[in-house]
């Protein structure tokens, strides 16, 4: 019998554009999943060389900006003649603090006020100096925090430009003048956190619905906020995005959120002159630097390594 | 262990089934998601995948571009949308619809190729038109197979739509976000049995159906 009309064309004559249409599908795919600016395998080569022979492990969370911080921290210890090794982007507060308190990472940027809400679920502290004091007190044995940045980078609570003029909005406590329903972008824990919709409605009369939108005040939930889909999102206080478009940070005064100043966690392996050196950068450390830093980062979609650099040797903090 | 046992006790628990955020309402709207995704999809490649069965025409073509487009990251595919059409919905239809769509064409080509040629050609020779040959011959003829991939793409979506939850619309997603978040992992691990419950459950439906299709004379 004759083969019928409908066999499959010879392989070879398809298989070139096929092949290309193929490598094209796969670009993109590689394209989708390098959503970060960072080479992971450019810090990888010594992660597993411990914290023997002296050497400093720095720690950073997986948070772009919590690297860069990190980066300075580690290079400015280098430039002071101490080893360091480098032990970036660890999730989880659940998963690094133990490491800090078996003495296996030495320094950690911090954040004050969550680090003491984890520290110490009850803390009822509402001010920086009050939380500096309950970490005093609730820090486990072994690790110590330095004096923290100005710099902070906290939830806060954003609206356009056209809303915030419209509505005549500074603080937020004055959404609770809008005669609209207000729904919020932020991710979904949100609604339990202490300045979620029950916080906002104790502390501002404010009433909001949530809008669970996962990417941590990411692009998504800028969209959302320029798209109008929402009144308000939860950004955090130093990401670039707030300038970028013009969007209006509303004022906290009742300390709603926590302050949340940058704060270099250290182990009693950190001796005096090491601490000196991390305190160096924390002096030069204000909220217009890291914005800046912040910026850099994400504009340039440079490494946190070479955002360090650069602005430590702006500082001329590159050299002991 | 005592992770699994907390989970099953929050998933048995009537506090965590109830109200408008309760798992009842989540699993109605994943449910959802997942039908409305595979209705979109079904619509859009299995006449694409009946088409290069019945012809053979493009069929290298969209085994590569199949197999690649499987490979798509879904949560990156949902977040260029979302930034394309805005939070809701949309974003996440697209990226189940991506999903889904390659297991469908496949198993729909596959079905249509799997029948005997030589049945085919007696069709034809009966004088039966290329619409009816596909009608009337290879689809009852290819329908497991071609169901295959529907079931397939069926399973993938139902394990996938919690993303859904990444860009604000319900579903499964939410408490298993929530117990991301909130560290309430029994919550997690219990939103995670409740999808897969489903899916064993919908996929337990799909064999029924095609026991019964089975049944009827001329498919296979």
């Amino acid at each position: 019998m004759v083969p019928v009309s409908c066999s499959s064309p010879a392989p070879g004559r398809l298989g070139r554009p096929a092949l290309v249409s193929a490598a094209l599908l796969g670009l993109a795919a590689l394209a989708l999943s390098a959503c970060g600016a960072e080479d992971p395998l450019a810090d990888g080569g010594d992660d597993d060389a411990g914290a023997e022979g002296g050497a400093l492990v720095v720690g950073s969370q997986q948070y772009y900006s919590n690297t860069i911080i990190a980066e300075l921290y580690a290079q400015r210890l280098e430039a002071g003649g101490h080893e360091v090794d480098r032990q970036f982007d660890i999730g989880q507060r659940e998963v690094y603090m133990p490491e800090l308190e078996a003495g296996d990472i030495d320094v950690f940027p911090e954040y004050a006020g969550n680090l003491l809400q984890y520290v110490d679920a009850e803390a009822e502290a509402s001010d920086l100096e009050e939380i500096l004091a309950g970490l005093e007190q609730s820090l486990p044995e072994g690790i110590s925090a330095l004096e923290p940045a100005e710099a902070t980078d906290q939830d806060s609570f954003v609206v356009t430009a056209e809303f915030a003029q419209e509505h005549q909005l500074r603080s937020v406590g004055d959404l609770a003048n809008v005669d609209e329903d207000l729904r919020i972008a932020a991710n979904s824990e949100f609604e339990t956190r202490p300045y979620g919709p029950e916080g906002l409605q104790e502390v501002y009369g404010v009433e909001v619905t949530l809008v669970p939108v996962e990417d941590s005040g990411g692009p998504l939930t800028v969209q959302a906020l320029l798209d109008g889909d929402v009144q308000v999102a939860d950004i955090y206080s130093a990401d670039p995005a707030i300038e970028e478009n013009g969007l209006v940070m509303l004022e906290d005064p009742e300390d709603l959120v926590l302050p949340q100043n940058i704060l270099p966690l250290v182990s009693d392996s950190v001796g005096d002159d090491a601490a000196a050196l991390i305190e160096e950068v924390t002096a030069e450390l204000t909220q217009e630097e890291l914005n800046g830093l912040n910026a850099v980062s994400v504009d340039d979609q440079a490494s946190a390594a070479d955002v360090a650099a650069d602005w430590l040797a702006e500082k001329g903090l590159d050299e002991a | 262990m005592t992770h699994l046992m907390e989970a099953l006790q929050w998933v048995l628990s009537a506090e965590s089934w109830a109200g408008p955020g309760g798992l009842g309402v989540r699993t109605a709207e994943h449910l959802w998601y997942t039908l409305l995704a595979l209705v979109l999809s079904t619509a859009i490649a299995l006449p694409a995948g009946l088409v290069i069965g019945h012809t053979g025409r493009g069929r290298a073509l969209a085994v590569l571009s199949t197999g690649a487009a499987r490979a798509l990251p879904t949560l990156g595919i949902i977040t260029l949308a979302g930034l394309a059409v805005g939070i809701g919905l949309k974003a996440p239809m697209i990226a189940f619809v991506v999903l889904a769509v390659p297991s469908i064409i496949a198993g729909a080509y596959s079905g249509v190729e799997a029948v005997d040629r030589r049945v085919v050609d007696a069709a034809r020779a009966q004088g039966l038109s290329p619409w009816q040959v596909l009608v009337t011959v290879e689809v009852p003829l290819g329908l497991r197979l071609i169901l295959g991939g529907v079931r397939l793409a069926t399973l993938q979506v139902i394990a996938t739509a919690t993303l859904a939850a990444y860009v604000g619309a319900g579903g499964l997603g939410r408490p298993l976000f929530l117990g991301l978040r909130n560290h309430d992992y029994a919550m997690m691990l219990g939103a995670s049995l409740v999808v897969i419950a489903v899916a064993i459950l919908v996929d337990a439906l799909f064999i029924a159906a095609l026991r019964i299709l089975r049944r009827i004379p001329g498919i296979h």
